[in-house]
C-alpha cells in the first residue's frame, strides 16, 4: 500500500472510524470536507468576484461563463455560493461551539449535583426550550442591530438546552457507573472526576448531537438571513441569496434561489448523517 | 476502641418510606475478615456504600481506627484520609474500570493523588502492585476492554490496594466471574491479607464463598442483623430461620427444595411472632437433621 506518514494516519483515524466503511457516511464526510475547503479557499477558487456585476449576464441560465448563471444584478451565482459557505459555516460553527460548551456545563453540573441544583438548571433549560429560537433571535436583533452577531448569540442560547438535556441524561447514567464511583472512593474531587473522566467518556455522544445541531443552526441562521435579520446584502449568504433570488423566480430564473437552497439542504443532511453515524458508533460500543 | 479496624454502630438508611438498613452494628479487627450475607434487597450493598461514603447514613456511626467518617467529608485532606482508610472492589469488573484509561494509568492515578512520589518511584510501586495481583507489563499497557473479567478484577484490586487501605470492601467482587477464576481471585485475596494485614469485608449472597474466606459472618435480613458470629459456628448451627433458609438454598448433593419451602414457612412463622430485630432470640429451635439423602420428586 502507499506509505502514509504516521502522523497523518493518526489525524485521519477518527474520521475513518466515523465513516466505518459506510459509503453514505463517507460521501457525507467528503462533501463536508469539500465545503470547508471551498469556504477557506473561496477567494482563489471562485471563478468571479462575488460582488462583481455583469449586467449583460443578468438572470442568464447556466452558461460557460457563469456555470450556475447570474442573479438579477448580474452577479455570478457559483461565486456567491462559494463565498456564502464562509458565513454559512462560520455562524453555525460558533453556535455549535458555544452551545456545546454551555450545554455540557449546565447538563453535567445538574447531573452531578442533583437535588436543588438539578431542579433549578432543568427548569431553566425548559424555560429556554419554551421560547421560540427565531423570536429570541429577532428580539436580540432589535437590541444589537442587524448582522450575524445577534442571531449567533440567540442561536447559541437556544441550542444550549438541547445539548444540556442530553448531557444531563448521559452524565446521570455515567455517574451511576462503578468506575466513576471508584474515583469517588479513591478520594478525587467531583470537579476532577467530571472534567478528567466523566466528560471525555460522554463527549462522543454530545458531539454527535452537536453535529446534528450544526445542520439545524445553519438552517435557522439561513432563515434569519432570508428574513433580512442576519447577514446583510450585498454580502454573499445562502439565506440572503434565496431572499434576493425569490423575486427572479417569477421571471423564470430558478438558479439564483434554487442553488443556495440545494446547498443548504445538502449541508444539513450531510451533518445529520455524520451525527447519526457517530451516535450509532457510540451505541454499538456501549453494548 | 482502636483495637478495631472498623467499627459500625446503629447504622440506618431509609430511601423514602423504605428502610434499607436498620440499626446495623458490627466491628472488624485489623486484618480480620467479615462477610455480610443476605439476599438482594437485604441492605448489604447499601451498608457497603455507606462505609465508603457513597451514601450518607441517616443515623449511626462509622469509625475506622477510632476516626469517625459518618459525616460528609469537608475538604481535601479529610477526603484523602478517608480514601486511605477504606477502599472498595466493585461487583462488575466490566463497568468498574474507566474504559479510556490503561491498566498502568489506572493504578498510578490513586498513587499520584495520595502520595508525593517521583515518577520513577510511582512506576516502581505500580509495577509492584500489578505484580502483587499477578499482572505483567503486557497487561499494564492494555486498555480494560482487552482484558478478561478475571484480569480486570485483578486490576480493580491493585487499584484499591494502591492507597494502602486498612479495610477493603469486596462487594460481590467475584460474582461476575467464572467459577475457576473466582477461586483464583479468592486465593489471591487470601494471600494479600496474609502479606499486608488488610481487613476484608465481603458483601455477598454466596455462602459457599463465605465458608472459605471469612472469619466472621453477619446475616442481614430486611435491613437488620439477624445473626452474627464466627463463620464456622454460624454455618454449622444456624440459629435464625433466615440463616437456615439461606444455607439450605445452596445447591449441593442431597439438596432438597422441599426443605427450602419448609424453611420459608418457618421464617414466615417466626416473623409473625417477632418482627426481625437485632436483639430478639429466635423462638424456633433448630431441629438437627441428618443431611437427608432423600430427594423430592421434582428432582
Amino acid at each position: 500500500m502507499t506509505a502514509v506518514p504516521v502522523h497523518r494516519r493518526r489525524f485521519f483515524a477518527p474520521l475513518a472510524r466515523v465513516a466505518g466503511g459506510d459509503k453514505l457516511v463517507t460521501a457525507a464526510l467528503a462533501l463536508l470536507a469539500l465545503l470547508i475547503v471551498a469556504a477557506v479557499l473561496a477567494p482563489w477558487i471562485a471563478p468571479h468576484d462575488p460582488d462583481a456585476v455583469d449586467l449583460s449576464a443578468t438572470l442568464s441560465g447556466s452558461t460557460p461563463e457563469h456555470l450556475l448563471g447570474a442573479d438579477q444584478s448580474g452577479r455570478d451565482v457559483l461565486s456567491r455560493l462559494i463565498f456564502g459557505a464562509r458565513t454559512g459555516l462560520l455562524g453555525p460553527l460558533v453556535v455549535v461551539i458555544v452551545s456545546t460548551v454551555l450545554g455540557m456545563l449546565i447538563g453535567v453540573t445538574a447531573a452531578w449535583h442533583g437535588g436543588v441544583v438539578d431542579a433549578v438548571l432543568s427548569r431553566a433549560m425548559e424555560l429556554v426550550f419554551s421560547f421560540p429560537a427565531l423570536l429570541l433571535a429577532i428580539i436580540l436583533v432589535a437590541v444589537f442591530g442587524v448582522g450575524l452577531t445577534a442571531p449567533v448569540i440567540a442561536m447559541s442560547v437556544a441550542y444550549a438546552p438541547y445539548v444540556g438535556r442530553l448531557a444531563r441524561s448521559v452524565a446521570l447514567r455515567e455517574k451511576a457507573r462503578p468506575y466513576i464511583q471508584a474515583y469517588r472512593v479513591q478520594g478525587w474531587s467531583g470537579w476532577v472526576i467530571c472534567v478528567k473522566h466523566l466528560l471525555p467518556n460522554i463527549a462522543p455522544l454530545i458531539l454527535a448531537q452537536s453535529a446534528i445541531n450544526f445542520g439545524y443552526a445553519l438552517m435557522d441562521l439561513a432563515a434569519l438571513s432570508f428574513l433580512g435579520f442576519g447577514v446583510q446584502p450585498p454580502t454573499a449568504d445562502w439565506g440572503a441569496m434565496i431572499n434576493e433570488g425569490s423575486s427572479s423566480l417569477l421571471q423564470g430564473a430558478m438558479l439564483p434561489a434554487l442553488a443556495p437552497g440545494v446547498a443548504i439542504v445538502i449541508t444539513v443532511v450531510a451533518f445529520g448523517i455524520v451525527g447519526e453515524s457517530i451516535a450509532d458508533r457510540v451505541a454499538r460500543r456501549e453494548q | 476502641m482502636t483495637e478495631h479496624a472498623l467499627e459500625v454502630e446503629g447504622l440506618r438508611k431509609t430511601f423514602g418510606d423504605h428502610v434499607a438498613v436498620d440499626g446495623v452494628s458490627f466491628s472488624l479487627p485489623p486484618g480480620g475478615s467479615l462477610a455480610i450475607v443476605g439476599e438482594s434487597g437485604s441492605g448489604k450493598t447499601t451498608t457497603a456504600r455507606m462505609l465508603v461514603g457513597l451514601e450518607r447514613p441517616d443515623a449511626g456511626r462509622i469509625r475506622v481506627g477510632g476516626r469517625d467518617r459518618s459525616h460528609v467529608a469537608r475538604g481535601r485532606a479529610t477526603r484523602l484520609a478517608r480514601a486511605r482508610e477504606i477502599q472498595m472492589v466493585f461487583q462488575d469488573p466490566y463497568l468498574s474500570l474507566d474504559p479510556r484509561v490503561t491498566v498502568a494509568a489506572c493504578v498510578e492515578e490513586p498513587l499520584r493523588l495520595h502520595f508525593s512520589m517521583s515518577p520513577a518511584e510511582r512506576r516502581a510501586r505500580r509495577d509492584e502492585l500489578l505484580a502483587r495481583v499477578g499482572l505483567g507489563e503486557r497487561e499494564a499497557d492494555a486498555l480494560p476492554r482487552r482484558l478478561s473479567g478475571g484480569q480486570r478484577q485483578r486490576v480493580a484490586i491493585a487499584r484499591a490496594l494502591a492507597t494502602r487501605p486498612k479495610v477493603l470492601i469486596l462487594d460481590e467482587a467475584t460474582a461476575a466471574l467464572d467459577v475457576s477464576i473466582q477461586a483464583q481471585i479468592l486465593d489471591l485475596l487470601a494471600e494479600i491479607r496474609r502479606d499486608t494485614g488488610v481487613g476484608y469485608l465481603f458483601v455477598t449472597h454466596n455462602l459457599a464463598l463465605v465458608r472459605h474466606v471469612a472469619d466472621d459472618i453477619l446475616v442481614l435480613y430486611q435491613g437488620r442483623v439477624v445473626e452474627t458470629g464466627p463463620t464456622r459456628e454460624v454455618l454449622a448451627a444456624p440459629e435464625h430461620p433466615y440463616t437456615r433458609l439461606l444455607l439450605h438454598s445452596v445447591p449441593r448433593p442431597g439438596w432438597d427444595p422441599a426443605r427450602i419451602a419448609a424453611d420459608r414457612r418457618a421464617l414466615a412463622a417466626a416473623l409473625k411472632e417477632t418482627p426481625p430485630s437485632p436483639a430478639s432470640a429466635d423462638p424456633l429451635r433448630h431441629v438437627p437433621e441428618t443431611n437427608s439423602t432423600e430427594r423430592s420428586a421434582a428432582q
